[in-house]
């Protein structure tokens, strides 16, 4: 059974890469190749929102091919969140907007994390893994 | 009775009865407030002892201001005179106030005679902190140590207050143990009290 979920990137509002973590099974990803889809991934989501013919763009947030699909969730402050997925796996939404809470309470309610670095808190990670589990749980449930 | 259960009409405002108000702040507003207090005592010291000393000092002058306005909310303006009498006024009601609830125990220390230990599993300013590896054993519970402390002082039990993680075996956090380490004054009084 594979995850919903393969992997997570979290970016900061220049495009870095600040955390990033390897869930399913699917082949995994050198530290080097990781950094670079972010930063690739930073400068598509900013050409898209001007290519945009919508008004007020906020840039993509869903990018489907055939096997996989990246959902997106940009905060206010320019940190993007983004996972890949399955293709066609639902309720990705709900669980980035988890993911953002627990950044939120476990990264920057920490003193000892600065910002725009590279995220290490034990908590988060702890509370991370936890969500992603009860995600996985709730998708074998549907 | 007409009109009986309303209440009472003020032609004044200022004869009006302050209103006691809500008792609870927001929970991520403290977590900022303590995050930044962290962060700035860090910029203001050089080493690990030092910053632990910082943050002691801030919670002392919590500790000292809590005692008064407990005895006087709490207990009638009275003073707990007997060490158990005070440690479990530390451990509940002061605990009760701060945190929202009483600590998870209060052990007496095996080794030596003088020392007690309030421990908490999710200590309330620790609930989103993660220390780095790099700054060992640090535990920004050196702020509620320096409340008990605070406290301690205050009503006359001079003691050495420290904050400390104990790794549980069935946890995968480890929990804060507050160690009080008694004067000797203390229990040389405490003995003659009988």
């Amino acid at each position: 059974m594979a995850a919903a979920i393969n992997c997570l990137f979290i970016i900061n509002k220049s495009g870095g890469l600040i955390f990033y973590k390897d869930c399913g099974s699917a082949g995994r990803m050198d530290t080097n190749d990781s950094l670079r889809l972010a930063s690739l991934w930073h400068s598509m989501h900013a050409i898209s929102q001007q290519l945009s013919p919508v008004n007020g763009c906020s840039g993509i947030q869903l990018l489907q091919a055939d096997t996989f699909d990246l959902h997106c969730f940009q905060s206010l402050t320019g940190t993007k969140f983004f996972v890949v997925s399955e293709p066609g796996a639902q309720h990705m939404e709900p669980l980035l907007k988890v993911i953002y809470e627990l950044y939120t309470d476990y990264v920057l309610k920490n003193p000892f994390y600065e910002m725009e670095m590279p995220i290490r808190c034990e908590l988060f990670d702890i509370n991370l893994s936890q969500a992603i589990q009860r995600d996985r749980v709730a998708l074998l449930g549907r | 009775m007409i009109g009986a259960g309303r209440t009472k009409q003020y032609a004044n405002v200022l004869d009006k009865p302050l209103s006691k108000g809500r008792q609870e702040v927001s929970l991520s507003a403290f977590s900022f407030l303590f995050s930044e207090i962290v962060q700035y005592n860090q910029t203001q010291v050089d080493n690990i002892a030092e910053l632990e000393r910082r943050l002691e000092d801030a919670g002392y002058a919590v500790g000292a201001r809590v005692l008064e306005l407990l005895c006087h909310r709490e207990k009638g303006n009275r003073r707990e005179t007997r060490l158990l009498g005070i440690l479990s006024f530390v451990h509940s009601t002061v605990w009760k106030v701060l945190f929202g609830k009483v600590a998870d125990s209060l052990e007496k220390g095996t080794e030596h005679e003088d020392e007690y230990m309030i421990s908490e599993n999710e200590l309330l300013v620790n609930r989103f902190i993660s220390v780095p590896k790099d700054m060992g054993a640090f535990n920004c519970g050196a702020f509620v140590a320096g409340i008990v402390k605070g406290v301690l002082d205050g009503a006359g039990f001079p003691a050495v207050v420290t904050a400390h993680f104990v790794p549980m075996e069935q946890q995968q956090r480890p929990r804060t143990t507050i160690l009080i380490k008694f004067a000797e004054e203390v229990l040389r009084r405490e003995a003659k009290l009988g």
